[in-house]
């Protein structure tokens, strides 16, 4: 178990030096000079736009910067950015807190209301709660997550002005409930989905029917035996999701105005702002390599037939 | 088959809560009762922005982001008037052309930064030696290329010799002598551009801290900038020019003009800098009396790659883009395609500038699909080819391929958008000269008067000259109108080279642009200039 981990730590920095080296090519290799950029449609002066270049080292070849990065990087700088003129690490500080907690929020939503649902239906298969169950899910796989956030954005906040349209305040958590439901439903759906399969299957399994057999009562046969054994598609699923569901932020955050990573980056990538940019997708490629260890290492907890080695 | 049916219901449920939601909407519109309603002379009120691109310092402040937060803490010494756009004096006593090369400068008294430093004539000469100073990189830089001594401060290679320009002297703590290194006789109307505001003496210890709390002189001072949050100013009390009716301004930052707009609606923004393309349609309906549609400043041209193969082996290229323009039906494109949000233009400068001319473009601007067939024909044109270079990320695409309909269909030369992913991508074709024929291209202007948006723009040797439009006439007109030896007359003489440049047509005039814009029931006495900015003192905040 130690040596797992140890050795899936250290499988981390390959994956971050590659990551980052191809995000700083594709970066990179976009056509247009962000530094012209910068004076729009008026004429630049040379002079400044040198200056800018060589202060922020982007007249040098990409495999020098690259260096000057991940070097400056490893000791916890990740730069500054040429168009903001601000620290990648301050506006990183102020943007995840914001998406961790949407993306929290989401994930709860995801957890409790899939779960319940996914349980719900594979209990009752091929019975009204289960066709009622499938037909939201699939409602919610189908519509795309732009549709659902403008038609929660006009139904709360426009016409029952429960909520206001956008969020206001975006450190207040209580104000995320409704884009953390929007951006969690499509998930929900799919976890909906996986456990109710997994759950219908294992019912017949042998176990559950052994355990049935004992006179175990009905909640300790579906909480312990039919429950752990059919959670583990589903944490596999979570445990990337937690990723996707960070960087997925983008759609949500643009409508509801929430002011995290989804935001930060879509206008850091339209401004050619690579530093913020690689700086924010390093942070994201860490989260995904974290959760994912987190799920195998939960597997054994579910399993513990399961040997790491 | 129960299952089955139930789940029927469910569906025609589903769609018809879906329908519901969609088909609802509409809203009130403007309400009635605003003279009863009392104002609160210190209330604050929130304004549609985004976060500035860079530290809040003027000289190096070019987007509208950090451009409105920095006209709302700093004062020129000049202004120009909201509705007229004419030049009037704010921190100057009086300014005097002794002739178009040497300008004094009074200075009023009394007036003071926000941490209580007078301003004087050193706050502004000062400022501007040092964002005219090439180490300091400020992308402003070149507004004081006018100057006596720029280039002693900004060469084109190499370092700085001295870091003050000779043109600048300061004879007493409030008059300025400005010595211009050719004649400029409008150069007035530049010191009112963000360039030229003064800077208090802690700024020069440490830039970027001030750059984060920025200390101004005008109506508005620093309170708070959450970053991607808001920036929010206070009404500074010891203000020596007109006292705002408002307590402060709130610029709440938006990623999408969609959100904000759903915002404005339901009044949790008091006041929009500019309705997003997709609410255009129906921005009236939603805030009745509350919409505003006022006149801008700025034009949309398709201009010409003088440089393209296309356009240089034509018989007679004049004749040709005079047929392209003439085949473009603007009243019809604007009013439908753009909903109304452009105004179909007239000539090469915008109607509520200094200088405009009615109607100076002519019938080459007057949509006739019959003479545009023949021009196009007589140039040798009409198996021509030709593209519009546009960025995707800019909602061109719609008039592009309504203006390239007009074109084909009027005068069989085909015509197609050529899109680029977004604006830097398009720029940098258009800086490598590399456009196939023709690219879209617009001017807001910098200061209200004809100059701007005439020398900057199509002289031979201009930087904004893009398209490597040459035209002895016009070059010898505009230096004629900036050897003037008055405003007055070098405007006049501003209209004879617009006139000269309809001969050959470096570019096509397709519209001016709208405010089109509008405010929460929060707030009252909404108004814009010609920049599309809200007059921000005028604008008074009801109680709650």
């Amino acid at each position: 178990m130690g040596r797992y981990v140890a050795r899936r730590l250290l499988q981390m920095i390959p994956v971050f030096l590659g990551t980052t080296l191809l995000i700083f090519l594709m970066v990179y290799s976009l056509p247009g000079d962000p530094v012209r950029a910068l004076w729009g449609d008026r004429p630049a002066d040379p002079q400044a736009m040198a200056r800018l270049k060589h202060e922020y080292w982007l007249d040098r070849p990409v495999l020098e910067q690259y260096w000057h990065y991940v070097s400056n990087v490893v000791k916890g700088d990740f730069g500054t950015s040429f168009v903001t003129g601000r620290r990648v690490v301050d506006v990183m500080s102020e943007v995840f807190p914001v998406t961790i907690r949407l993306a929290l929020v989401a994930f709860t939503i995801e957890i409790v209301v899939g779960l319940t649902l996914g349980l719900v239906s594979g209990l009752n298969r091929g019975k009204i709660a289960d066709k009622f169950v499938l037909l939201v899910t699939l409602l919610l796989v189908s519509i795309p997550i732009f549709v659902l956030g403008f038609i929660a954005q006009t139904v709360f906040g426009n016409q029952l002005g429960w909520v206001t349209p956008t969020v206001q305040d975006s450190n207040d958590i209580t104000q995320l409930i409704l884009p953390g439901i929007v951006l969690g439903s499509l998930s929900f759906a799919y976890v909906a989905r996986l456990s109710r399969t997994s759950i219908a299957e294992n019912l017949r399994a042998d176990y559950v029917r052994t355990a049935v057999a004992k006179g175990l009562p009905r909640r300790r046969v579906i909480g312990v035996h039919l429950m752990r054994n059919s959670l583990i598609p589903v944490v596999t699923f979570l445990g990337t999701d937690l990723g996707a569901l960070m960087a997925g932020a983008i759609v949500t955050e643009g409508i509801f105005n929430v002011h995290g990573i989804g935001n930060t980056l879509y206008r850091s990538i339209n401004q050619s702002d690579n530093t913020t940019v690689v700086g924010i997708v390093t942070v994201l490629v860490l989260v995904y390599l974290v959760s994912s260890l987190l799920v195998d290492l939960l597997y054994a907890v579910l399993d513990p037939r399961i040997r790491y080695v | 088959m129960r299952g089955a049916k139930s789940a029927k219901w469910v569906a025609i449920a589903a769609v018809v809560a879906l329908g519901a939601t969609a088909c609802g909407g509409g809203g009130d519109s403007g309400s009635g009762d605003d003279a009863s309603r009392a104002v609160n002379a210190n209330g604050v009120f929130s304004y549609q922005s985004n976060e500035p691109q860079h530290p809040i310092q003027p000289a190096n402040v070019m987007e509208t982001g950090g451009g409105r937060i920095t006209d709302a803490l700093f004062s020129g010494l000049v202004d120009y008037n909201p509705k007229t756009g004419k030049l009037e004096n704010l921190v100057a006593e009086s300014i005097k052309q002794d002739d178009a090369s040497h300008y004094t400068i009074k200075v009023k008294q009394g007036w003071t930064f926000h941490n209580g430093e007078k301003v004087t004539a050193h706050s502004f000469v000062d400022a501007w030696n040092w964002a005219a100073d090439s180490k300091n990189a400020q992308q402003n830089a070149s507004w004081f290329a006018d100057i006596k001594g720029y280039t002693d401060v900004h060469p084109e290679k190499g370092d700085a010799k001295t870091d003050k320009m000779s043109g600048l002297t300061t004879p007493d703590d409030y008059t300025i002598k400005v010595e211009l290194a050719s004649p400029v006789p409008y150069w007035t109307y530049k010191l009112g551009y963000s360039a030229f505001y003064p800077l208090p003496k802690v700024f020069y210890t440490n830039p970027k801290k001030y750059g984060q709390e920025p200390i101004g002189n005008g109506a508005y001072k620093f309170a708070k900038w959450n970053h991607n949050q808001d920036f929010l100013v206070k009404t500074y009390a010891k203000y020596a020019g007109p006292k705002p009716k408002n307590g402060g301004i709130d610029f709440k930052f938006y990623t999408s003009a969609e959100a904000a707009y759903q915002d404005a609606v339901s009044d949790n923004l008091d006041v929009l800098d500019q309705v997003a393309p997709t609410d255009m349609a129906k921005y009236h309906q939603d805030l009745g009396k509350r919409a505003v549609d006022a006149p801008q400043n700025a034009i949309q041209t398709v201009a010409v790659a003088e440089y393209a193969p296309t356009i240089k082996n034509l018989k007679d290229h004049a004749k040709f883009v005079q047929g392209l323009s003439m085949a473009i039906d603007r009243n019809t494109i604007t009013k439908t395609v753009l909903a109304g949000s452009r105004e179909p233009a007239t000539g090469f400068v915008p109607p509520a500038v200094e200088g405009y001319k009615a109607n100076a473009c002519g019938e080459a601007c007057t949509y006739n699909p019959k003479k545009a067939k023949q021009l196009i024909q007589e140039a040798g044109g009409a198996n021509a080819s030709i593209s519009i270079l546009y960025n995707a990320d800019g909602g061109h695409k719609e008039w592009v391929t309504a203006v390239c309909a007009n074109i084909t269909q009027n005068t069989g030369v085909k015509c197609e958008g050529d899109s680029k992913a977004d604006f830097k991508t398009a720029l940098d074709v258009r800086t490598k000269k590399k456009v196939q024929s023709l690219y879209r291209s617009g001017w807001v202007q910098d200061y209200p008067l004809n100059a701007n948006f005439l020398k900057d723009l199509y002289g031979s040797k201009a930087a904004g000259n893009e398209g490597g439009y040459a035209n002895k006439e016009f070059d010898r007109l505009s230096a004629k109108a900036d050897g003037a030896s008055s405003l007055e007359e070098s405007v006049k003489l501003y209209q004879d080279a617009e006139a000269a440049l309809f001969k050959d047509m470096p570019a096509i005039p397709l519209w001016y642009y709208k405010t089109n814009a509008g405010y929460s029931k929060n707030v009252k006495n909404v108004t814009y200039d010609t920049f599309g900015k809200p007059v921000f003192g005028d604008v008074e905040v009801f109680k709650k």
